[in-house]
């Protein structure tokens, strides 16, 4: 057999194998309910965010004192707010609202945390610096520092995006460190090493891919605090201002009405643990399959 | 174990200095001067200059930060430009409601939590082990401020049993103390139940396949002491260390629960000093609660330390 007819066989076998991992993968995956609970919440929850401007006729904006804090009917399915706006297109404006902060969040953290984690993992002397740094941020809870973060900056969507990142920037980069750290001891690395290879292709080439597993599960679990800190910095008044709808400004507008109208405080409020709970199920699902090592006891 | 508990304070300066700068910076973030924004548009340039001389923030950066640092060595926070009162003074005013509600908190999840997660260990894969399961996923994926707003549905405004709004101190009885924290203790300590719980079964799961439990069995120890004095003690210290970690989580989220049931604690003084910028409470008080995170910290793992002397060696 010619060498060419070899690799040609290899390459073919290489193929059907990673297809038979990733079927391997699907079929796992599915088999754990609550992951494919999870998976589902979370596509229709997607779903309806995306396709808001089309199925949802009423703006979130229009105000009509004339119908204030209308119950649900069928004319409004969650009924009317305060201010006689629409509180079903209030609630599915809002998703937008807490899905791209959550998912900007969640990359942006990942990024940074990854550069950093590596970088600190790699080169000893950055470590200190990096990793003290870091544990310096995460003497903060989270709130607070966003919080505080966003009286300096002022109240708007970048700015939760931005406070936000900085918040959870340590959390994936100390995730990152651990792992790459043992990835670094392993001989193939210090074979490499050894030969001279440059560090930035060693650490994105050969020590990046074997960390992008616990990246993935991390940045779930990330998606899910950021809607949650972002519906609390907008319940508190400092994140998303009015009228831009989101689910933690819904619930503000809600408390002052609170003895009401309980639909203010219950359509926005189960949103929200939907969601959460469908981006913990999931990242859990996710976890127990890419992390044997932390698996959850079942 | 001296040398143990010096390291230890040791690695906490990198930290608070950390900490120092980072509290220090978020008056300098602010898009524009921080004197102004902390003014409002109506200021006159006479009064801004006037508040920047006093806050010294013409000086060069350096110099500003190694003043403020030393202020802070000496005891002195601040002032508050609107309370007209020491941050100091205005944080232990209203400490008192946010310690009790941190720690009622903490207590309710602890009593509800433990014993939930060793059934749960004990009775592993039934029907009772599967519903506190889900119930502990669901309460982990509800924030606090958003059961607390539940709960004020429930039983303020549906069943009317518990006063859904305020705070009476001790003073007033302990009884009514108590009573108003009920429902903000809740909202509070579900997630950390929760948090607890799962970490009880999980722990308690890894130490009930241990050898020495099987031996116990064998020897015809009762179930109950096996569970309890043999399991339970050795699974201890991953519990406490959750418990520790997510006490300083539980205060900072004391502050948005307050919020929820107008309790006059640290969360109230930071949203209205949020609403107002100021920014010498807003970094006062940041700071606190981030040094005495770090403190908490720091006695629990001396506790370790004490409890299990392999984690004094063993440490690096």
């Amino acid at each position: 057999m010619s060498q060419e007819h070899f690799m040609n066989d290899l390459s073919i076998i290489k193929k059907q194998m990673k297809q038979r991992q990733r079927t391997l993968f699907r079929k796992k995956f599915f088999s754990n309910k609550l992951a494919l609970t999870g998976t589902i919440i979370m596509s229709v929850i997607m779903m309806f965010a995306i396709l808001t401007p089309f199925i949802v006729s009423t703006s979130p904006y229009t105000l009509d004192t004339a119908n204030r804090l209308l119950p649900p009917s069928a004319e409004h399915f969650f009924g009317t707010d305060n201010y006689g706006r629409d509180l079903f297109s209030r609630v599915m404006y809002g998703a937008r609202v807490s899905l791209v902060i959550g998912f900007s969040v969640a990359l942006l953290t990942s990024i940074f945390g990854t550069i950093i984690g590596l970088y600190a993992a790699y080169f000893k002397k950055l470590d200190s610096l990096l990793m003290r740094t870091s544990d310096g941020l995460m003497a903060f809870p989270a709130i607070l520092l966003a919080i505080a973060i966003m009286a300096s900056l002022g109240a708007n969507l970048i700015n939760v995006i931005i406070a936000l990142t900085i918040v959870f920037t340590p959390l994936v980069a100390r995730t990152i460190r651990s792992s790459a750290l043992i990835v670094k001891e392993q001989t193939y690395v210090e074979a490499l090493r050894a030969q001279g290879a440059n560090s930035t292709r060693i650490i994105w080439s050969n020590i990046f891919p074997n960390v992008i597993s616990p990246l993935i599960v991390q940045a779930t679990f990330i998606f899910a605090d950021a809607i949650i800190v972002e519906a609390a910095l907008s319940f508190l008044g400092a994140g998303i201002p009015a009228p831009e709808p989101s689910w933690g400004n819904l619930l503000y507008d809600g408390k002052t009405v609170i003895f009401n109208a309980w639909w203010m405080t219950i359509f926005p409020g189960i949103a929200i643990m939907l969601t959460v709970l469908g981006l913990n199920l999931f990242g859990d699902g996710l976890r127990d399959l890419l992390d044997p090592h932390n698996k959850s006891k079942k | 174990m001296l040398n143990f508990i010096l390291k230890r304070i040791l690695s906490l300066i990198p930290v608070l200095f950390v900490v120092s700068v980072v509290v220090f910076l978020l008056v300098h973030i602010t898009p524009g001067d921080p004197a102004s924004v902390m003014l409002g548009p109506e200021a006159s340039p006479q009064e801004v200059a006037k508040l920047q001389e006093e806050l010294g923030l013409n000086r060069p950066i350096l110099e500003q930060y190694v003043t403020w640092v030393g202020d802070i060595f000496k005891g002195d926070l601040g002032t508050s430009l609107f309370m007209k009162q020491p941050v100091l003074t205005a944080f232990l005013e209203h400490l008192g409601p946010t310690f009790s509600l941190a720690i009622m908190a903490q207590l309710f999840a602890i009593v509800l939590a433990i014993p939930l997660g060793v059934l749960s260990a004990k009775f592993r894969g039934s029907l009772l082990d599967q519903t506190f399961m889900g119930v502990s996923l669901v309460g982990i994926s509800v924030p606090s401020f958003l059961l607390g707003l539940f709960l004020i549905l429930l039983f303020g405004v549906e069943l009317r049993w518990l006063p859904v709004a305020g705070y009476k101190p001790v003073a007033a009885g302990l009884d009514v103390h108590i009573r108003y924290l009920i429902l903000p203790a809740i909202a509070l300590g579900s997630m950390q139940a929760a948090l607890i719980a799962r970490m009880t079964r999980s722990s308690m799961l890894d130490v009930l396949s241990a050898n020495f439990i099987k031996t116990a069995r064998a020897k015809g120890v009762k179930e109950f002491i096996i569970t309890i004095k043999h399991s339970l003690r050795n699974a201890f210290i991953p519990i406490l260390t959750i418990i520790g970690q997510t006490f300083g989580t539980l205060v900072a989220g004391a502050a948005v629960v307050e919020t929820v049931f107008n309790i006059p604690g640290i969360g109230q003084l930071i949203i209205n000093s949020v609403e107002r910028r100021d920014f010498e409470v807003i970094q006062g008080v940041v700071l606190l609660i981030a040094v005495s995170y770090v403190t908490i910290n720091l006695v629990i793992d001396l506790l370790y330390g004490i409890v299990d002397p392999r984690l004094r060696v063993g440490k690096r």
